[in-house]
Formats: structure tokens, C-alpha cells, sequence
């Protein structure tokens, strides 16, 4: 095996890049594995996003790259966060047992499993089918015109349906996160009198 | 610009097994969340790399694609653990055992039966 054959046509600034943006996914990725506090588990998750993104700019994908760091670490992260914060910070997990007998070891390796398969098809000879089968990414043309053109034309339905998705998703999390009309707490009432300080009682849970 | 795409791929690939060791190790339902979307990044980085190396810019629409249903998920998984976390911690703490202490949280989703 031709150990130099993946570094030719490597420059430096290429290399110091990539090793940047790897070492930023591997240490958020271990870090949202190993992290005890659920908070610094996002964070570390905000730094993988990173790490991502930048391995999107250099590989010619800018707007995805300003995509991911929009939608994924400035939205979806943040309602983790949310989630965090309302449902509980500080509760240790309970590790002492398992509920499969040896789960644990299971894990790790069917984990080092996965990682083997995954790196067998991850050489660089793998990738035979046709080339542009959607449109050129690389060429004249900026990045955002030749996505937005693929996604409104060849990929026009599935937008749709996206779209649709996120409305069903908007609808389904509004209907989940209310509180059950009548479930045990009283209406706070309009006007003031005795009844109004008893509503932080019923807050303060 | 960049490396070879088997770079790429390798790192994605690890990330993706990083997170599905973690879905499997951890107990806290939000951390186990966290890891899907490692596996989610490493799929999106895996797109990406294979758009640049058969030059098709059908791999990044997928990312795009891959990224809005990744929010939809995360916005209705996130909406079930708080239904669930208000429904347990509205339900009365009975006698049973080994799980009093832990009623009311959400880690240890093995206690998040009935």
C-alpha cells in the first residue's frame, strides 16, 4: 500500500486546515460522549458543528457551511439548550447498572465495529458512479446559484415536501409542549384579589 | 483546495462511529439526542465530500435536505421529552423502588416506562 499516495497535491495550508477542523470534530465529538454536565455536552456538540462547517467551506460548499452553523448551532442547538434548562441540570446518571447485561462492552464494540466497516468503505476508491449526475458543483458559477438552481428544479418536489414537514413539525411540537387544558393547575384570573398570589405557587414546581 | 476525499470520508466515518457509541453508552435521553446529530454530521460530511469528489452538486441538495429534516426531528423529539419529563413528574411518587429518586428527570430512560 502506497502510504504517500493520499498526500500528493496537498499544500500545507490544506493540511493545517483539515487537521484544524478534524481535531475540532473529534475533541466535540468525544466531548459530547463523555461530558457529565448535559450542558457542556451541547457545547462540545456547537464545537463538532464547527469543525463541520469548516470542512464544508473547504470542500467548495460555502453555503451549506453558512447553513449548518445558522440552522444547526444557532437553532437547534439553542433548543437543546431550552430543553436543558427546563427539564433539569443537575441530576447525575445513574451508571451502576444496566439494563442489558453487558451492554457496555457491547457498545464499544459494536461501536470499533461500525468504525471498521464504515473506514473500508471509506477509501477513496470507492466512489465509481457517474459524475454530475444533478449538475457540476465545482466551476463557473457561484455556490449559492448552482445549489438554488438543483434544488428548484431537479430536487423542486422534495422541497415541497420539506416544507410541508417543517409546517407538520411546527404543528406537532406546539401540540406536544401544551399543557393539557384542566391537568391539575387553575387559570390564573384576569382580574387581581386573593386568587392572584397563588399562581407562583403553582409555578414553582 | 482541499485533501483527497478519503480524509474526509475517515473523519466522517469517525464521528459517526463516535456517536453511535455514545447512543449506545449513555443513559440521558438529551445526550443520546446529541449523538443522532453527530451521526446526522457525519452523514452531512459524508454527502459533502462525495458532491466534490463526483463533482455533483445533488450531494450538497441533500445536506440541505438532510439539515431541514434533522431540525424538524430534533423539534418534535424535543417536544416528546418535555411531554414526557411533565407527564412523569406530574404523575404521583408511588412506593416502588429504585426509581423514587429518579422520578421527575429524564436521565435514565430505562425508568421512563408508563
Amino acid at each position: 500500500m502506497n502510504l504517500a499516495a493520499p498526500l500528493i497535491g496537498v499544500t500545507v495550508p490544506d493540511a493545517i486546515t483539515f487537521a484544524g477542523a478534524a481535531a475540532m470534530c473529534l475533541a466535540g465529538a468525544f466531548g459530547v460522549v463523555l461530558a457529565r454536565n448535559p450542558v457542556h455536552n451541547a457545547l462540545f456538540l456547537v464545537l463538532t458543528l464547527f469543525g463541520v462547517a469548516v470542512t464544508f467551506v473547504e470542500q467548495d460548499a460555502q453555503f451549506l457551511a453558512a447553513v449548518q452553523v445558522i440552522v444547526y448551532a444557532g437553532a437547534i442547538v439553542v433548543l437543546f439548550l431550552f430543553v436543558i434548562m427546563l427539564i433539569g441540570v443537575d441530576r447525575a446518571e445513574v451508571l451502576a447498572r444496566d439494563p442489558l447485561r453487558g451492554q457496555r462492552p457491547l457498545a464499544v464494540v459494536l461501536g470499533l465495529m461500525v468504525l471498521a466497516e464504515v473506514l473500508l468503505l471509506a477509501r477513496s476508491a470507492w466512489p465509481v458512479g457517474q459524475h454530475s449526475v444533478a449538475g457540476p458543483a465545482s466551476g463557473a458559477g457561484s455556490n449559492v446559484a448552482k445549489l438554488g438552481r438543483s434544488v428548484f428544479t431537479t430536487y423542486l418536489l422534495p422541497f415541497e415536501v420539506t416544507s410541508a414537514l417543517l409546517v407538520i413539525a411546527v404543528v406537532g411540537a406546539v401540540v406536544l409542549a401544551r399543557r393539557p387544558p384542566g391537568a391539575g393547575h387553575p387559570e390564573p384570573p384576569l382580574e387581581g384579589g386573593a386568587e392572584a398570589h397563588k399562581v407562583p405557587e403553582e409555578v414553582n414546581r | 483546495m482541499s485533501l483527497a476525499g478519503g480524509w474526509y470520508l475517515t473523519l466522517g466515518a469517525a464521528i459517526f462511529s463516535i456517536g453511535a457509541m455514545g447512543l449506545l453508552l449513555r443513559r440521558n435521553i438529551l445526550v443520546m439526542f446529541m449523538c443522532v446529530e453527530l451521526m446526522l454530521n457525519a452523514a452531512n460530511l459524508t454527502f459533502v465530500t462525495f458532491a466534490r469528489m463526483l463533482n455533483d452538486i445533488g450531494g450538497q441538495s441533500l445536506v440541505f435536505f438532510v439539515l431541514v429534516v434533522a431540525a424538524a426531528e430534533v423539534v418534535v423529539g424535543l417536544g416528546i421529552i418535555v411531554a414526557i419529563y411533565r407527564r412523569r413528574a406530574a404523575a404521583p411518587v408511588g412506593g416502588d423502588s429504585g426509581g423514587g429518586a429518579l422520578r421527575g428527570s429524564v436521565d435514565d430512560l430505562h425508568s421512563m416506562e408508563g
